[in-house]
């Protein structure tokens, strides 16, 4: 009895502490088997089910509909009036790999060198940034971490917000990213004479065309070789693009420079292609149709790119790529740590043309199938990665909450250095006197 | 007397050169009209007379010769004011001193920026033409009404907005003259500093002239007046109360420090700008009166603001600060009305407290909340109409009218909206979207130190 009693306080101890314990990086994640039930679930591919339940177990999807039996043991989370969706897929960041932006010992995206696409991103995601709950708890939970910076900044990786570790993180699919030529200014500080614009950029497409004719080579002596070819770490790295096993991620946004990067990829007959930015896109958007190339495009949020354009241009890109028949997911483009805007770059999308329902799919369903990734991803649906967030209304409309979100399985706590400070300041003890 | 006559007639002809603002009558019909003091008031018409409000109710009909414009199923709300922006000037930062009270960006107006069109069709009609922030003490900064098509710089300034001068705290300041030029400031010690002396050398100033002015009554007074100084003149026209302080700043420290400082100098006129951690000390910030213009999400872009919450704006406005959403930023400010909302979902403010954040508050930061910044009868015909609620992320801005002229119109916008082309002008694509906001408005024309610290403008690397 008196030992049942220790027991039983020490238990208390235990569960106080546990609640009361501060955690010095981030608040962990529980996973179990979970009945979400009673929900407007917009499955994004499959209709939307009105009160209906999502079984979650062993980090998948187990069931999805209207008559579901909730297997025992299950955590119930009530979520009438409320709706779940798949989590948003964020097509191009730097999540992870920056913490402070004007402090380079705080970036990790931008390696010496035009050349180094041999640079993982993956290597350097911190999974611990504080940008990352800021960004999940609002239902973004999937980002693509992009190097930055010279021709072939390095490889790209899709990862999921929430692990300890890159692999923990990792969704399973990479790219090497190559940015194009630009004939673009980068803005207000760009002084450079027009002369000086179109030199560099003849240079670069140049220095492209060495590269990728010397991966090519390399392809065809690795291949004789049997994989026993000089040491050539940037060459290894783009092989695999070569081959087609691995996309090529192309960051291009002026018009003429799309043109000329649709045409390079079929000139060099790169087999997997995926162009990104592509801010003026609506120029040139038959011809992006034609290719079959798909776009992740954004931001939404962003200046027309000339000053004679409408001034809605920006806001209208997408809904007129994907008229003229593109496959377009949008990007926050964000390198503020505002990943969190995501769905209201969507929603700006899909007020100037894009549509709400296209606009969802741009975020979800879209950038999974782009990536490879739309067995697990991207939808409600029997099977998935039971990465998928409830809340209390439109996810793009700016006041509606995001109360749950779950990645592979695990429910996140719904905390960040920002709720945490409001908590701590929206009455604050001691007020003016102490 | 011929010689009068001449002159008689040149001074005609000037005044009729120095054109005049254009003021608008005109009937918004049917819609529901988000006053902002006095509720929301459904199927309402407002009339507009002389580019004033001149009626607001129901079944109003348009006198003869009145623009109508149906917005019927439409929102109407004042037109959104920017309490923080660059616009419409083409010098922003004299960075070669951490005092230059002297200068005032009124001298830099061109109205020929694109970007006030821009802002226009974001529902904004007066915008707050700020100084950067390169220095502690910055320059007077100038309140603009967006009269897109005015090709007279005279003609976009509001008249008889009150003055205001900018001030900057922090990693600006301490990087531009500290860490840039080895002078102080180089710390957040130096910026206190720094202003402490500016104020001190401005009462200085202002105690001569007094005695000056004073003595002069006197009769038989013999004595020259004190130099002139338009520097100090400036300072002691913040001590006299006639300029508002917008004070760049971030952290809750510097803040509070500004606070102390102007409670020494009996300065109170002070709003802060940025505040990113007018969080913390938001009791204090309220109970002495100073108010803050903050951004709704961002941070991270420099240390200063790592520290930073989407909330700020609604921890500030729960403990009874004035505050306003602005954007410092070309391309943000075309959406305030989003950025707005997002104090919906970051602290679930009220619809009136969210839209009250870009018109109302920011009104009375500028000092001119009796003209602009509610739909009210006797205030400026200044009039955002949107197709849906303007907090809803499907909304779009329709009509926006300045003294009841409409200087926007979607059903009508064309492509091109340049009043001038500039014919040298070649390659015109300028992509921001890799720049992102790490490098703030504000800073322009300092960037001399950027290059030095960053190495922009450098070929490739």
């Amino acid at each position: 009895m008196r030992k049942n009693i220790i027991q039983l306080l020490s238990a208390c101890v235990l569960v106080i502490t546990t609640l009361t314990f501060t955690y010095a990086q981030n608040q962990k994640g529980t996973t179990g088997t979970y009945a979400l039930t009673g929900a407007t679930i917009e499955t994004v591919t499959k209709g939307i089910i009105q009160n209906g339940t999502v079984v979650i177990s062993d980090g998948k999807i187990t069931a999805v509909g209207t008559n579901v039996s909730i297997p025992q043991g299950a955590t119930v989370i009530d979520c009438k009036g409320k709706f779940i969706y798949p989590g948003m897929i964020d097509g191009g960041s730097i999540l992870g790999l920056s913490e402070v932006g004007s402090d380079p010992r705080t970036n990790d995206y931008n390696e010496v060198g035009d050349v180094v696409p041999q640079m993982k991103a993956l290597t350097a995601v911190n999974p611990n940034a504080v940008a990352i709950p800021v960004t999940r708890i609002s239902g973004v939970t999937t980002t693509l971490v992009v190097p930055q910076g010279g021709l072939f900044p390095g490889t790209a990786s899709l990862i999921n917000l929430h692990g300890y570790t890159p692999d923990q993180m990792y969704a399973g699919f990479d790219a090497v990213v190559m940015n194009f030529p630009t004939t673009g200014r980068r803005g207000f500080f760009d002084r450079r004479s027009d002369e000086d614009i179109k030199k560099a950029v003849e240079k670069s497409l140049g220095k492209i065309n060495d590269v990728w004719d010397k991966a090519v080579q390399y392809h065809k002596l690795d291949s004789v070789t049997k994989g026993k070819a000089a040491y050539y770490p940037e060459l290894e790295a783009i092989v695999p693009v070569v081959r087609g096993e691995r996309a090529l991620i192309i960051e291009v946004n002026a018009s003429k420079d799309i043109l000329a990067a649709i045409k390079w990829t079929q000139e060099k007959k790169v087999k997997k292609v995926i162009l990104s930015g592509v801010a003026e896109g609506w120029r040139v958007a038959d011809e992006i149709a034609k290719s079959k190339i798909p776009v992740i495009t954004g931001p939404v949020l962003s200046l027309p790119t000339r000053d004679y354009d409408r001034y809605d241009r920006a806001y209208a890109n997408a809904g007129l790529m994907k008229k003229a028949g593109v496959t377009v997911a949008i990007q926050a483009g964000d390198r503020n740590m505002n990943y969190r805007n995501l769905p209201y770059h969507a929603g700006f999308a899909a007020a100037y043309g894009l549509g709400r329902e296209e606009a969802l799919k741009a975020v979800t369903i879209v950038p999974a199938q782009i990536f490879g990734v739309a067995d697990k991803l991207g939808s409600i649906e029997t099977g998935k990665s039971a990465t998928l967030f409830i809340c209390d209304g439109d996810p793009f409309e700016t006041k509606t909450q995001v109360q749950h979100v779950f990645i592979e399985g695990w429910q996140i706590p719904m905390i960040s250095r920002q709720t945490e400070l409001y908590d701590e300041f929206l009455q604050r003890a001691p007020g003016v006197k102490k | 007397m011929k010689k009068l006559i001449i002159t008689l007639l040149f001074v005609a002809a000037v005044g009729l050169l120095y054109a005049q603002v254009e003021r608008g009558n005109a009937l918004i019909k049917g819609g529901t009209v988000l006053t902002i003091t006095k509720g929301t008031l459904e199927n309402t018409d407002v009339l507009v007379k002389d580019g004033k409000i001149s009626q607001v109710g129901k079944g109003i009909a348009a006198p003869a010769g009145y623009k109508v414009i149906d917005a019927t199923g439409m929102f109407v709300m004042p037109g959104i004011i920017d309490a923080h922006s660059h616009a419409g000037i083409d010098a922003i930062n004299e960075a070669t001193a951490p005092v230059t009270a002297e200068v005032f960006t009124g001298d830099a107006v061109n109205p020929f920026q694109i970007g006030l069109y821009r802002a226009l069709a974001g529902g904004v009609t007066t915008i707050h033409a700020m100084h950067g922030s390169a220095n502690a003490i910055g320059g007077e900064s100038e309140t603009l009404k967006l009269r897109y098509g005015v090709k007279d710089p005279e003609l976009l300034k509001m008249e008889g907005a009150p003055r205001t001068i900018k001030f900057a705290l922090g990693e600006n300041p301490t990087r531009v003259h500290g860490s840039g030029n080895g002078i102080v400031p180089r710390t957040r010690m130096g910026v206190e500093f720094v202003i402490r002396e500016a104020f001190s050398q401005g009462k200085e100033y202002m105690e001569k002239w007094d005695a000056y002015n004073k003595a002069k009554t006197q009769k038989g007074f013999r004595g020259a007046p004190p130099a002139y100084n338009k520097r100090l003149e400036t300072m002691a026209d913040i001590l006299r109360g006639n300029i508002i302080i917008h004070c760049h700043s971030y952290r809750a420290d510097e803040i509070y420090m500004l606070l102390n400082v102007c409670r020494d100098f009996g300065v109170k006129k002070l709003v802060f700008q940025h505040v990113n951690e007018g969080f913390k000390v938001a009791p204090e910030l309220a109970e002495y009166g100073a108010m803050a213009s903050v951004f709704s999400d961002w941070w991270a872009y420099k240390f200063e603001v790592y520290y930073s919450t989407a909330y700020n704006a609604a921890i500030l406005v729960k403990n009874g600060v004035t505050t306003s959403i602005n954007s410092d930023d070309g391309e943000l400010m075309r959406h305030l009305y989003h950025e707005a909302a997002k104090t919906q979902k970051y602290g679930q403010l009220s619809d009136e407290e969210a839209l009250a954040l870009i018109t109302i508050n920011p009104a009375k930061q500028l000092g001119v909340d009796n003209r602009i910044g509610s739909i009210e009868v006797g205030k400026d015909a200044d009039i955002a109409i949107f197709k849906n609620h303007p907090l809803s992320i499907y909304t779009v801005p329709m009509v926006t009218l300045v003294d009841g002229v409409v200087r926007f119109d979607r059903e009508k916008d064309t492509d091109d909206q340049r009043i001038v082309v500039d014919p040298k002008q070649t390659i015109d694509v300028t992509l921001h979207t890799n720049t992102g906001h790490d490098h703030e408005t504000c800073m322009q024309d300092a960037e001399y130190t950027f290059v030095r610290l960053f190495g922009f403008n450098q070929q490739e690397k």
